[in-house]
């Protein structure tokens, strides 16, 4: 029987946004300071595994309705075809560049391609911690 | 342009990644493995005649310049272990398509041989020490996986010695790069060459380099390191046990001839000679295994073993025929290694059992399979026309050169010890009285054989074009002998 835990349940609500947020901006700043796709992936893996716990695995997956092995092989397939994407400029494989642009309510802003490798290495970060932590939670049943 | 080098390394990946995207798609798995391996042969096999004429080829990832980049290093060595990597892909994909359940084609066969490859064919290419090691690290992650795939009870036994045999080894691959980091500042194995060159290599490098030796040897199961192959070579289905047969040890002894011809090869009087000795026990402990066993399984296994011993025998005499001998006798060994596991696999889905003493008469029903088997075991003995014989030849003239009359005494002792384990297969499960069980019919065994059947064929032709091979391995044993050309190809300014 599950006891009452709605302090849990009402504070992870709140908390939940916070931790993404934050990794969000973790994974943004990598580029010049502490942070990237790594950090930022676990952080994100981290808030659903929060949200696992006040809850249940089974509301994570109405919640968030994809499969994780999915996301790993999304991100891998990002992560690969941006190295392959300067093929196209004749450079060699993963090569990176950047650039300095104007972006709307942000300002000059400095945008890089490994950017684009990172979003994959979040990705893949986030879909193989879940799917380890989720396929063994569900040995339970 | 020359992304033709990163070629072989890309289609692997890209492909493995892709089908994890079809995993329900099992005939589109197929295809696309199928499709992958035809494209590494082409691209490898464009790959070799460029460097043949041209010479070694460089990649600088990202554009950095080495030392400061990682560059992926095209010689003959590598581009050739490259296509006969993709050679037996092909092949062992083949046997798949009726040689393995459905239940482990559901769970990500296609897609963990493609990492697999692709961890292989990286560290064939790689030119950076560190790079080596991740290389290492993405073929074992999907060695552990496909070991393990299928979950039966002796599977999961040996997954668990391996896994733990491997972490170790690579703990000691991190900690070894470490040291060779501190004493010389960097890893481009290139700029490592020069930097050792330059100070002669000290006693303290030699260590290192003994350091490595251990760690590649665990790898390759050279003796005394070798404990963990019979175990975990014999669990998994046939085909995956093909795999490793054919490509995961030669991994382990392309290392090490990378590491002591292009590295450490100031002081071979000490490392060349331990290599040597070890490789001696080498062969005499896979011999004395392969004889002594009545499990096919085994005696295979056992084979695998004794030909590291006589592939590193090559390093140890370290002069032109020997590193000759020592390649080409990997190339072949790759081949008939991968060939001789899938007919075992074949004998065994008749046979429904791994004892030799259980069935015989196989050749009565299934003559493809018998001859094919003899083929085989002729071939891995170094019987003349096949491709075992340049080989060995070869390891037997380097050996003499070098004076090692001992090693190579055992060298040609253990080639007849190699001829009885296999023959004793053939006579006894091949040949014989009829004794099959009921439950085989003709028609399951058709897909399985062929596969051996094109590994054989190409093998046969390795052997009688030994003319046509000659080129290839002798700029690959040159570039061996004479670092300065890979260093001149990676550092040209």
């Amino acid at each position: 029987m599950r006891t009452n835990d709605v302090i849990l349940k009402t504070a992870t609500q709140l908390i939940i946004f916070i931790i993404i947020i934050f990794s969000i901006y973790v994974f943004l700043a990598g580029h010049h300071n502490p942070g990237g796709g790594f950090i930022g992936g676990l952080m994100t893996a981290a808030a659903f595994v929060l949200l696992g716990l006040a809850f249940d695995i089974d509301t994570v997956k109405k919640t968030i309705p994809i499969d994780f092995k999915m996301i790993t092989a999304l991100g891998l397939l990002i992560a690969v075809l941006t190295g392959v994407g300067a093929f196209v400029f004749g450079a060699n494989f993963l090569t990176h560049t950047f650039d300095y642009f104007m972006l709307p309510l942000l300002g000059e802003t400095e945008l890089a391609t490994a950017l684009l490798f990172d979003i994959g290495v979040y990705l893949v970060v986030i879909g193989v911690t879940l799917t380890i932590i989720f396929s063994i939670g569900e040995d339970q049943k | 342009m020359n992304n033709l080098i990163i070629a072989p390394l890309l289609i692997p990946l890209l492909t493995g990644v892709i089908l994890l995207f079809l995993r329900k798609h099992i005939v589109a798995q197929k295809v696309l493995s199928m499709l992958s391996g035809l494209a590494i042969i082409a691209t490898s096999g464009v790959l070799l005649g460029d460097v043949l004429t041209n010479g070694v080829g460089s990649y600088q990832l990202g554009g950095w310049q080495p030392p400061f980049g990682i560059v992926l290093v095209a010689d003959s060595l590598s581009v050739l272990l490259v296509l006969f990597s993709s050679i037996i892909l092909v092949a062992t994909t083949l046997f798949t398509y009726k040689g393995l359940d459905l239940e482990r084609k559901n769970y990500y066969y296609y897609p963990l041989v493609q990492f697999l490859l692709t961890g292989i064919i990286g560290a064939f290419l790689t030119g950076d020490l560190f790079n080596l090691f991740v290389f290492f690290e993405v073929l074992l992650m999907s060695s552990y996986a496909l070991i393990v795939l299928g979950g039966t009870k002796t599977q999961l036994g040996e997954s668990i010695k391996y896994v733990l045999v491997n972490v170790i080894s690579s703990a000691l691959f991190v900690t070894a790069v470490a040291f060779l980091y501190s004493m010389t500042g960097t890893l481009n194995m290139a700029d490592l060459s020069q930097r050792i060159a330059e100070i002669g290599q000290p006693g303290l490098v030699t260590v290192v380099a003994l350091l490595f030796l251990i760690v590649f040897g665990m790898k390759a199961a050279i003796f005394p390191l070798y404990f963990w192959l019979p175990g975990s070579y014999s669990a998994p289905p046939p085909v995956i046990s093909a795999i490793f047969a054919g490509l995961l040890t030669k991994v382990g002894i392309y290392a090490i001839y990378r590491v002591f011809t292009i590295i450490f090869y100031h002081h071979p009087e000490i490392t060349h000679q331990i290599i040597g000795i070890l490789a001696t026990i080498t062969m005499i402990v896979g011999v004395i295994g392969a004889v002594a066993y009545n499990d096919l399984h085994k005696i295979l296994v056992y084979n695998v073993v004794a030909g590291v011993g006589f592939i590193l025998l090559g390093l140890s005499s370290f002069n032109e025929d020997g590193l000759f001998g020592g390649i080409f006798y990997l190339l072949h060994d790759m081949m008939i290694k991968a060939a001789l596991f899938l007919l075992v696999g074949a004998i065994i889905a008749i046979t429904q059992t791994t004892k030799m003493n259980q069935a015989s008469g196989i050749i009565k029903h299934y003559p493809l399979l018998g001859w094919s088997f003899l083929v085989a075991a002729l071939s891995l003995a170094g019987v003349p026309p096949l491709s075992g014989f340049f080989g060995k030849l070869a390891l037997i003239q380097g050996g003499f050169l070098a004076e090692q009359y001992v090693f190579v005494g055992v060298l040609l002792l253990s080639s007849l010890l190699v001829l009885y384990s296999v023959m004793r297969i053939f006579f006894l499960v091949i040949l014989g009285e009829d004794r099959l069980p009921e439950t085989h019919n003709s028609g399951q065994i058709k897909g399985l054989v062929y596969p051996s059947v094109f590994l054989l064929v190409l093998s046969f032709l390795m052997g009688m074009g030994a003319e046509f091979v000659y080129p290839y391995v002798a700029d690959a044993t040159f570039t061996l002998l004479n670092p300065e050309i890979y260093i001149e190809a990676v550092l040209k300014e």
